[in-house]
């Protein structure tokens, strides 16, 4: 018994290090989200009602936000994957000088303020602006890139990036290039390596780069605002409108912790379907 | 050479060279070498001799700069590394972190479509042969380093291929392990009966092993042959001085008493009925090889002491010892001597020497 209560003290003795921190949270992130999902759950006389979620579920136009949001952030995570899988790729070969490069380059957009890169997208990519002079020019003159899902994705996946490539480049450099050999020696095209020696082995920074992206993402405020429209709003413009122009706690409230319910279901979700790792090598059954 | 020794080859290197872009030495130059059916052999050089990538250029990771790389016959220079069928044993042993220990060894044959339950037999027979039968579901990590060494000789050998190649693949274990895994390498070679190509800049480990020992030195090849013919009969200087300890005394080949003897400035050493004292000049300046089992530690004034020299160190090796003598002239003379320490003075005493002629060697001008 004592040696148990000595255990315990010596595991917390470290304790007082993570104080100020620990009262941070407390005060500026638990109680305020605390608060808001206790507004969630009342009627405007204070009374116990699931109303605002009810009004939230059972309202179509709320929905399809809702959806829109989730879709936004898949299509970002996917984007963002199909952009950082090579560029880490290349970071793990490259030589010191090469890959210190890749890696300023990939960091820059944290330099810059999310407002001004956002602005910059809108530059890029209004009517008048240079990407649409090309694809008018090939005869994609009814192709918009702003004020729609497809400005908001693009400006998304780009400060986003970032996010996808570090996590991702951290594990593959731990990936020994030997195995690779080793696979073709056995008999392996280099395809058939990469898939069944690389690729597996990258699946935890891929997770975790993809949850980074994805949950980032679901949360996006200013960019969908300055590249979308609100005919094509996501679920944070929805949230701030119900709270800074009706006033209505209780329904942005209700709105932010089905948010974050799904959400957590998503990840929950994505995590058993990267456990299944083992099927990548597990090809053969034993007895 | 006749068709009957062609067929009894596994592997030809012919004048194989490699350059690295962007260097201006060749890592490997003009090897020539033929491989048969069924032999251990081994590269042994120094650090950066080529031994590695001499390798690689026959497992086919590196491509040759010039050279034929012939593997029955067929000239596989062009050859991606999944067409070759050739095993590979790695330094780090390569083994795949994510499967477990059955998925690694069945990867080749997964690789080469073999019917599921053959693929069943053959893992099963094959991580028996190596003990590892109850370690299936493990992961590589969750193995000793022994064990996940043996996964890698498994699972380079459980597609039957014609020849394994293996990089210094004992060289991060310890002097213990490493002495029981080349007995079991060893008897998985006369089991199997493949011909195998070991790499490893450790002498004895090669001498323990080969059937052939091919000695590298600045990217080429300074001999090659059985322990027994590197140790007793080097080529060159590099390699009596690579392989054990040797004694080099250069001097003056004389006729002495109607025997040949060999005369340095503080020696004369008597080498009666030595076959090499035919082939080589009389006169001419000559270096002969003594190996310290060679060397006898005498008394100071006995009369058949070829020269006096100073005790300078004494190691003992358990069932032996190691004497080292200088001489009047400040040359090293190593002396190993049986268990008897009798008749041996401290540091410091003074001692003759006496050279056997029946093992002394020549080493070619030149070499
Ligand atoms: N990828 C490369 N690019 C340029 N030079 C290389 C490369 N790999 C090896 N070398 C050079 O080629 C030479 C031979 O190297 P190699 O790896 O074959 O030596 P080794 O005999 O295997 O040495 P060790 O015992 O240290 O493994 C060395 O001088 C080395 O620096
Ligand atoms: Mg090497």
């Amino acid at each position: 018994m004592l040696k148990l209560a000595q255990q315990t003290t010596r595991r917390l003795r470290g304790i007082h290090l993570a104080i100020p921190l620990l009262v941070l949270l407390v005060a500026f992130f638990a109680i305020p989200v605390l608060e808001l999902v206790r507004r969630s759950f009342l009627d405007p006389d204070g009374a116990l009602t699931l109303q605002s979620y009810g009004d939230f579920l059972g309202t179509p136009a709320y929905r399809t936000i809702l959806f829109r949001t989730f879709f936004v952030a898949v299509v970002c995570t996917v984007t963002c994957l199909l952009f950082a899988y090579p560029y880490a790729y290349l970071m793990t070969l490259a030589g010191p000088r090469l890959r210190r490069a890749l890696l300023v380059l990939v960091l820059l957009p944290f330099w810059t303020s999310l407002m001004v890169r956002t602005y910059a997208w809108l530059v890029l990519l209004q009517d008048t602006g240079p990407i649409k002079a090309v694809l008018a020019a090939i005869g994609l003159e009814q192709v918009h890139l702003i004020r729609n899902t497809t400005g908001v994705v693009i400006g998304m996946a780009q400060i986003l990036l970032p996010f996808m490539v570090l996590p991702l480049y951290n594990n593959l450099q731990k990936i020994e290039r030997s195995d690779l050999l080793a696979a073709q020696s056995m008999g392996a095209t280099p395809v058939r390596a990469f898939w069944r020696v690389y690729f597996p082995q990258s699946l935890p920074g891929l997770f975790a780069g993809s949850v980074l992206v994805f949950i980032l993402a679901l949360g996006f405020y200013i960019t969908p605002v300055i590249l979308g429209s609100p005919q094509n709003s996501m679920m944070s413009q929805l949230i701030v409108r119900q709270v800074t122009e009706r006033l209505d706690w209780a329904s942005g409230g209700a709105m932010a912790v089905v948010l974050a319910v799904l959400t957590l279901v998503f990840v929950g979700l994505m995590s058993r379907v990267v456990n299944v790792q083992q099927a990548f090598g597990g090809t053969v059954d034993k007895k | 050479m006749t068709v009957a020794v062609d067929t009894d080859l596994a592997l030809e290197l012919r004048g194989v060279s490699k350059q690295y872009p962007g260097t201006d030495t060749a890592a490997v130059s003009g090897v020539d070498l033929q491989i048969r059916r069924g032999e251990f052999v081994t590269f042994l050089g120094p650090s950066g001799s080529g031994k590695t990538t001499t390798l690689n250029m026959i497992a086919g990771f590196i491509s040759p700069t010039a050279g034929e790389i012939v593997l029955h016959g067929r000239n596989i220079a062009d050859l991606p590394p999944h067409q070759r069928n050739l095993g590979m044993v790695f330094q780090n042993y390569a083994l795949f972190p994510h499967m477990s220990v059955w998925d690694n060894v069945a990867f080749p044959l997964v690789e080469r479509k073999y019917p599921k339950d053959q693929i069943r037999e053959r893992v099963r027979a094959a991580l028996e042969m190596v003990n590892l039968t109850g370690f299936e579901k493990r992961r590589p990590r969750e193995l000793s380093g022994g064990q996940q060494q043996r996964v890698a000789l498994t699972r380079a050998l459980v597609f039957d291929p014609p020849i394994l190649l293996m990089d210094e693949p004992l060289s991060a274990l310890d002097k213990k392990l490493r002495q029981r895994l080349q007995l079991e390498i060893k008897r998985v070679h006369r089991e199997v009966g493949i011909t195998f190509l070991f790499v490893t800049h450790d002498q004895e480990e090669a001498m323990a092993l080969s059937d052939r020992v091919v000695v590298f030195d600045q990217g080429r090849i300074e001999q090659v042959g059985t322990p027994d013919e590197l140790y007793r009969r080097p080529a060159t200087r590099f390699v009596a001085e690579f392989l054990g300890d040797s004694n080099l005394i250069e001097g003056k080949l004389v006729e002495r008493d109607g025997a040949t003897a060999l005369a340095t400035p503080e020696c004369q050493i008597p080498l009666p009925d030595w076959p090499g004292g035919r082939e080589a000049p009389s006169g001419d300046e000559h270096c002969v090889m003594f190996r310290p089992e060679d060397v006898k530690v005498l008394p100071a004034d006995d009369e058949g002491a070829a020269c006096r020299g100073t005790v300078r160190d004494v190691v003992y090796l358990g069932s032996e010892q190691r004497v080292i003598v200088t001489t009047e002239t400040g040359r090293e003379v190593t002396v190993r001597t049986g268990g008897e320490t009798t008749g041996i003075p401290g540091v410091g005493g003074t001692v003759g020497l006496r050279f056997s002629a029946s093992n002394a060697w020549l080493i070619p001008t030149g070499g």
